[in-house]
């Protein structure tokens, strides 16, 4: 018995001996097993994450640096630059400043990079490209003259601080003009920020036309997408399959295409108005194209699937004994509806609301093609800026704002939807 | 005894004008098809009695579903009227009824937390805030589930929600229960302990249960009454004593328990006791438990325990001999497989104890069974 003791007391201790040696190695062994797992499933999806990286993550990085790049100062004067940025801004720069300007102003005389300065100036003071070009033209100073009576001779505004307020403001690589621009915002000449020029501001307006079509579409997506989703769910599948090809029928088409379908059915004399006024429901053909609601009829129809499709998925999870429980209870059939079903369906909703309105907010081509200028997106100024005036940093600023808005949107949605708790509650 | 079996088989087949006075529930001559061709559910009539736990019992598809689902209100029955205390109401949508309802997989409302659910009916009968903590209070204390209040459903293992669902059909004081195969989820020794709390709730509440399974064994666990269900038709409606002991058809017999048949032919009819005579040639007597008429055909049923072997068998009426194909000892008692002449096999349970002086396999046997343990049933009967 005594033995038998011993005996097993040493076992226990030779066991934990052996466990805890066996423990370290095994966390050795399972690390550097787990690590190449990470390396392998690193490698397979290698060349997807630098396709992203080179078509996707860079360009959108850098058109976004753009809405607040400003090369242009820096770059033709940057001496003038570096001193007109310690300068105090109380009285004219000092003799110094002037010496370096008349210097690089010389310098650059009929390059390119002084049209892009003066071009660059001239945005924000109409008239100041003149000012650049002939105070350049004056330089470099005859000997004897001083730089500063040279430039203040070729301009009078080298004499007035304002005019030197105004080129440090602008001597920085970066500037907010651009993102405060496409919010109707800009600089006064004392360097604080207004609101812009009633002729200029056009962008609040386009930004809140924008948010204000996508929620209609959305609002249409989900009232007519619903019903239809409700519907498929409670079908046999066989049934809802059926349907579910209906519903992606529009994919099958091009969106070009469709639209241009839409401007034959919609227009005066279309089928639309034609069958309308057939049937004697209308006198006179109804304007249903290049305007407001032949925007939205397309984005509507164009969207529908992308609400269907996110519902439906989560419908077909929601038991039907779910409402047969809550009327067991004694709750009226819609009342369980609204109480039981609806709150379950809720991360659908929330799902495809959210891809709708995201995919809304960038719409380019069906307000271009089927609405009035009163229909523009704010991609369609992007698209006016890239293409037409070059203006990268106006086209960037407007993109960084939609991006923002963007980001914003999904956060509060992951914030509702995405958070554990609700997330089980969907389950 | 028999009297009342008697009285049970009218209940049955009782005319439909005429109502039983304590009856919760009736079921008059109710049909149901869903396709227009098949009927789920033909001609049903059956009485509920107030405060009693019936159970519907049968495979797949015999409609003791359907006829739970008629009964909730989620199905309209083609014909017939069902009634609750006396009211028709087959038009009376579920959400009228009052009843409360248990399904298979508990329905609980993933998005309300266990107190939340258990408010639900409550608040929609507009119970004042007091009155309805009050009353969810007491209902979780009953399932034993105080503490669970504020999870949600799925933070609970399939027991507790199980028992929540249970106190949810019950928190609204409803009189009738209904419950569609609520313990099919849980493990056996889960659902073992479940069967035995909900009757004890039944016992503790009074109210009228109607519990639809197909686990036979459940169904004679907890029911004071059993209906067995096969091809839309009630089969025999009883106590389950007597369902086991007194099975009225051929279905019933096999249906339940563990059954040994054989077929013959019936020579003689004296009273209750038929003389049969089996495919082997072997004559035997019998308790006639359906109508036989000499020279048709009868199907005898007897239950393993019933079987006497050997020694046993000596003083039994019909002694039968055969080798033993099989044994299976299973500690307290052992299963025999007898081979019968003319290659019929039945089965024999028989206390271990009994059975110190072993047979081996293959040795000729013996075996015995009384008459009023063998019951003569006609074939053509609830198939």
């Amino acid at each position: 018995m005594e033995k038998d003791n011993v005996m097993s007391s040493l076992t226990a201790t030779i066991l934990t001996e052996m466990h805890t040696e066996n423990s370290a190695s095994l966390k050795d062994q399972l690390r550097r097993a787990e690590r190449m797992k990470k390396l392998r499933y690193g490698a397979l999806i290698l060349p997807l994450a630098l396709f992203l990286l080179l078509t996707f993550v860079w360009p959108i990085a850098a058109l976004l640096k753009r809405s607040v790049d400003n090369p242009e100062i820096v770059g033709a004067f940057p001496v003038t630059s570096s001193l007109l940025h310690n300068w105090n801004g109380k009285a004219l720069p000092d003799e110094a400043t002037f010496v370096a300007f008349a210097d690089e102003l010389g310098k650059t005389k009929g390059t390119p990079p002084l049209a892009a300065a003066a071009k660059r100036l001239n945005m924000e003071q109409p008239g100041f490209r003149s000012v650049m070009m002939h105070s350049a033209r004056a330089m470099p100073p005859e000997t004897g003259t001083s730089p500063k009576d040279a430039l203040i001779a070729a301009d009078s505004r080298w004499g007035e601080i304002a005019t030197w307020q105004f080129l440090a403001r602008n001597a920085s690589p970066y500037t907010a003009r651009y993102l405060l621009a496409s919010v109707d915002r800009k600089y006064d000449e004392q360097g604080n920020i207004v609101a812009a020029d009633e002729d200029e501001a056009i962008y609040v307006d386009v930004l809140v036309r924008t948010f204000e079509m996508s929620f209609v579409v959305t609002v249409c997506c989900l009232l007519l997408g619903f019903p239809l989703a409700y519907m498929m769910a409670s079908q046999p599948p066989k049934i809802a399959n059926v349907i579910m090809i209906f519903v992606l029928l529009p994919f099958w088409t091009s969106i070009l295409v469709r639209v241009a379908a839409w401007i034959v059915l919609l227009q005066s004399q279309g089928l639309v108005n034609q069958a309308l006024m057939a049937m004697g429901i209308i006198h006179e053909p109804l304007q249903l194209v290049f305007n407001r609601v032949g925007v939205y009829i397309a984005m509507v129809h164009i969207l529908l699937p992308f609400m269907i499709l996110p519902l439906y998925s989560v419908m077909k999870g929601i038991s039907p004994t779910y409402v047969r429980a809550a009327q067991s209870l004694g709750c009226p059939p819609l009342r369980s509806f609204w109480k039981v079903y609806f709150p379950q369906a809720l991360p659908g909703v929330g799902a495809g609301g959210l891809l709708v309105f995201i995919l809304c907010m960038g719409y380019y081509i069906t307000p271009a093609l089927l609405g009035s200028p009163k229909e523009q997106m704010a991609s369609y100024f992007v698209a006016f800026y890239t293409n037409q005036t070059i203006n990268w940093g106006m086209a960037a600023a407007l993109s960084a704002i939609l991006f923002v808005a963007t980001l914003v949107l999904y956060m509060v949605y992951s914030k509702l939807v995405g958070s554990p708790d609700v997330a089980s509650k969907a389950r | 005894m028999q009297v009342r079996n008697l009285m049970e088989r009218m209940a049955v087949t009782i005319n439909p004008d005429t109502q039983h006075p304590d009856s919760h529930v009736t079921f008059r001559s109710v049909q149901k098809t869903y396709d227009g061709s098949t009927l789920i559910v033909k001609d049903l009539n059956l009485d509920i009695r107030r405060g009693e736990f019936l159970t519907l019992l049968g495979p797949s598809g015999s409609g003791k579903t359907t006829c739970l689902m008629m009964l909730a209100g989620f199905e309209t029955p083609t014909s017939g009227e069902i009634r609750v205390n006396a009211q028709v109401v087959n038009s009376v949508p579920p959400h009228k009824r009052n009843i409360g309802m248990v399904f298979q997989n508990y329905a609980l409302f993933p998005h309300m937390t266990v107190r939340e659910n258990l408010r639900f009916p409550l608040a929609i009968r507009k119970l004042s805030a007091a009155e309805i903590d009050k009353k969810v209070e007491k209902a979780l204390d009953m399932v034993q589930l105080g503490a669970f209040g504020s999870r949600y459903p799925q933070q609970l293992s399939g027991g507790q929600q199980q028992r929540i669902a249970l106190a949810r059909a019950l928190v609204f004081d409803p009189e009738l229960i209904l419950m569609d195969e609520p313990l099919g989820a849980l493990d056996k020794q889960l659902r073992e302990h479940m069967q035995l709390e909900i009757k004890n709730i039944h016992q503790q509440l009074g109210v009228t249960v109607v519990f639809v399974t197909h686990d036979q064994s459940e169904a004679l666990t907890m029911s004071d009454r059993i209906a067995v269900f096969n091809r839309g038709v009630i089969q025999q409606i009883d106590s389950p004593t007597a369902l086991y002991e007194k099975p009225e058809n051929n279905f019933v017999a096999s249906f339940i328990g563990e059954n040994n048949a054989l077929e013959g032919v019936v020579e003689s009819v004296e009273g209750d006791v038929c003389g049969v005579k089996l495919a082997n040639g072997t004559r035997v007597k019998a308790a006639m438990r359906n109508p036989l008429s000499e020279g048709g055909k009868a199907m005898l049923s007897v239950r393993p325990e019933c079987v006497q072997l050997n020694a046993q068998s000596l003083g039994c009426t019909n002694r039968l001999g055969g080798y033993v194909k099989d044994i299976i000892y299973l500690g307290d008692h052992i299963r025999v497989r007898v081979e019968l002449a003319g290659r019929k096999e039945i089965t024999v349970k028989a206390p271990a104890a009994q059975h110190k002086t072993r047979f081996d396999k293959g040795d000729a046997i013996h075996v015995g069974i009384n008459p009023e343990h063998l019951l003569a049933l006609d074939p053509s009967l609830g198939a």
